[in-house]
């Protein structure tokens, strides 16, 4: 290479250009729709200075409260009940020699990655439609069970990926030391995988909380979620104040997954 | 020894019994609200449907896969192709297939940009990627109206600079989801682009310079090799939800500007056509099924040439 010292081998033309042009196209809309929901007129076109007044009617707004509590609700019953489920499966599908059954369940807790949303929608409309005229009831069950289900993939990757990095000789020593198996997973097992199941909490609670398609389908009279409220809002008129919601939520979104990351990172 | 033998089995199925009580909890979990349901539906493809919706009961017919491809008129029971829906599916497919393309075209520089980066910028650059890719699906096609609608900064940008002196009616077009959906799922190309252009051996490059290759040729017949698994499944991460997309066309789109997922809505709404709208979701499951099949198949290819 001293023939041609300058030479870059890295070096594509072009490449760095259409790299930050990317970055631009992904950070330009999330940018706009901040930016209008600090805007003071009544509408998103024209700029009227900066005000957080859409922010305050927002919050007042009794439809958006009652949602932001249902999406809370929902997001932490779901995200709680996929933890355990996927904690459990997860215990159940790792450090394992290989037995009949387990690539099954590999694609069956995997299986609410591979279906379009708008299919699982389409399914649980019918079943879950039915059931509500047998039974009569028509609460958010439904919608935390249907949550529930496609949050065990996301809650039980981060969890196995841990167990999978665990070392199994501390909880041998416990069991040589005749601590019973439940013992040895409570002191020993539990705080070793604490990290992989927050951040499997984590992903579940955010994948619920993000959740359109589903929830539109699933949902009965008068249950909107944040996200089911802003797709009706979005559809009639729109004033900042759905800017004012969605700028709320990205900030919730971000500061989840940064703090993800970070938990991610020191596992690490 | 055969009865050391005999409690070591034993004592091995108890053990696997005990992981399959573990895992139930979360099996049957997916079982009654994922999994079933697709049985009920499969089986609601071949119903007869409603007159106010749902099916009638026990009654079976093949009219809804029927109506995917074909209609009968109503006077003269000829049969023709069903346009509507035909042109629907054929929408969605060949704006999955560009979007993807277009993913791929930015998402392959931009993956290259960040594998090049110092290895302590890398993670920074890695983490403005993700941070879009967590970001409400919703909002982000909202956000992408605000920047495409004719009072939008794209249209006053251009009118700004002279380019154009009446606004671009994008928004309700087919370049409105187009945009959408290449602005949704760029991280998903990024991403697995990346994983594979992290791990390229550099000394390749290099070899290929010092044999007087030009950059094109580096590109086209090193680099591009090499990270082929990653150009795939980026592919297939992109293609597969755009092919199911909803909330974007929905969103974007408007009410003329359907794709299939808009159009399996329609069959349980206003439609109310439940084993049409069945049948059109479970060829979209099969579709994907393809494209998944696809994908497992050249990754265990490729994982035998290079394990």
């Amino acid at each position: 290479m001293a023939s041609r010292p300058h030479f870059d081998i890295r070096r594509q033309p072009g490449f760095v250009a259409i790299a930050l042009f990317t970055f631009a196209v992904l950070y330009l809309p999330i940018a706009t729709l901040v930016a209008y929901a600090f805007n003071a007129s009544d509408s998103v076109t024209v700029w009227g200075g900066l005000s957080l007044r859409w922010f305050v009617e927002a919050s007042r707004n009794a439809a958006v409260q009652d949602a932001a509590w249902r999406s809370f609700v929902i997001a932490t019953s779901a995200a709680t009940v996929a933890t355990i489920a996927a904690t459990m499966a997860a215990i159940a599908t790792t450090r394992t020699p290989p037995y009949r059954g387990l690539g099954f369940k590999y694609a069956f807790i995997n299986q609410p990655l591979m279906v379009p949303e708008i299919v699982t929608a389409v399914a649980l409309l019918i079943v879950f439609s039915r059931i509500k005229v047998w039974t009569g009831y028509s609460g958010l069950g439904y919608l935390i069970l249907a949550h529930t289900a496609f949050c065990i993939p996301f809650a039980y990757l981060p969890i196995r990926a841990r167990l999978e990095s665990m070392d199994s000789s501390l909880e041998r020593a416990a069991a040589d030391l005749y601590a019973t198996p439940w013992r040895a997973f409570r002191r020993v097992t539990l705080p070793l995988l604490r990290p992989g199941i927050i951040a499997g909490f984590m992903l579940a609670f955010v994948i619920s909380l993000d959740d359109v398609v589903i929830t539109e389908f699933v949902k009965s009279g008068g249950q909107d979620t944040l996200p089911t409220y802003m797709l009706g809002q979005i559809r009639r008129e729109v004033t900042p104040e759905v800017n004012a919601i969605a700028t709320a939520f990205l900030a919730l979104s971000v500061l989840l997954v940064t703090v993800f990351f970070v938990i991610n990172r020191k596992k690490a | 020894m055969a009865s050391a033998g005999e409690t070591a089995r034993q004592a091995e199925r108890k053990q696997i019994r005990g992981r399959w009580l573990l895992s139930a909890p979360a099996l049957v979990i997916i079982f009654v609200a994922a999994i079933g349901p697709l049985f009920v539906m499969l089986a609601y493809s071949f119903m007869v449907k409603g007159d106010y919706g749902d099916v009638k009961p026990g009654q079976y017919s093949l009219d809804g896969w029927f109506s995917v491809f074909f209609q009968r008129d109503i006077f003269d029971d000829t049969v023709t192709f069903a346009d509507a829906h035909l042109s629907i599916i054929w929408r969605s497919l060949r704006l999955s297939v560009i979007t993807t393309l277009a993913t791929l075209v930015l998402g392959f520089p931009t993956a290259y940009f960040i594998a090049t980066r110092p290895r302590h910028t890398r993670e920074v650059w890695v983490f403005l990627v993700t941070i879009p890719f967590w970001t409400n699906l919703l909002i982000r096609a909202f956000a992408m109206q605000q920047v495409i609608r004719n009072e939008g900064i794209l249209n006053s940008l251009l009118r700004a600079t002279g380019i154009i002196d009446q606004p671009l009616q994008i928004m309700y077009t087919d370049w409105a989801i187009l945009f959408g959906m290449v602005y949704v799922y760029l991280p998903l190309m990024v991403l697995p682009l990346y994983a594979s252009m992290e791990k390229l051996d550099f000394r390749l490059v290099e070899a290929g310079y010092d044999l007087y290759a030009s950059r094109l040729a580096v590109l086209r017949r090193i680099i591009i090799p090499l990270v082929k698994p990653g150009i795939v499944a980026g592919s297939i991460l992109v293609f597969i939800p755009s092919l199911g997309a909803y909330v974007i066309p929905r969103v974007l789109g408007g009410g003329k500007n359907l794709m299939l997922g808009n159009l399996i809505e329609l069959q349980f709404g206003a439609g109310r056509n439940w084993p049409l709208g069945a049948a059109l979701s479970i060829a979209l499951m099969a579709i994907v099924m393809v494209a998944l099949l696809f994908y497992v198949r050249n990754a265990a290819r490729s994982g035998a040439q290079h394990g």
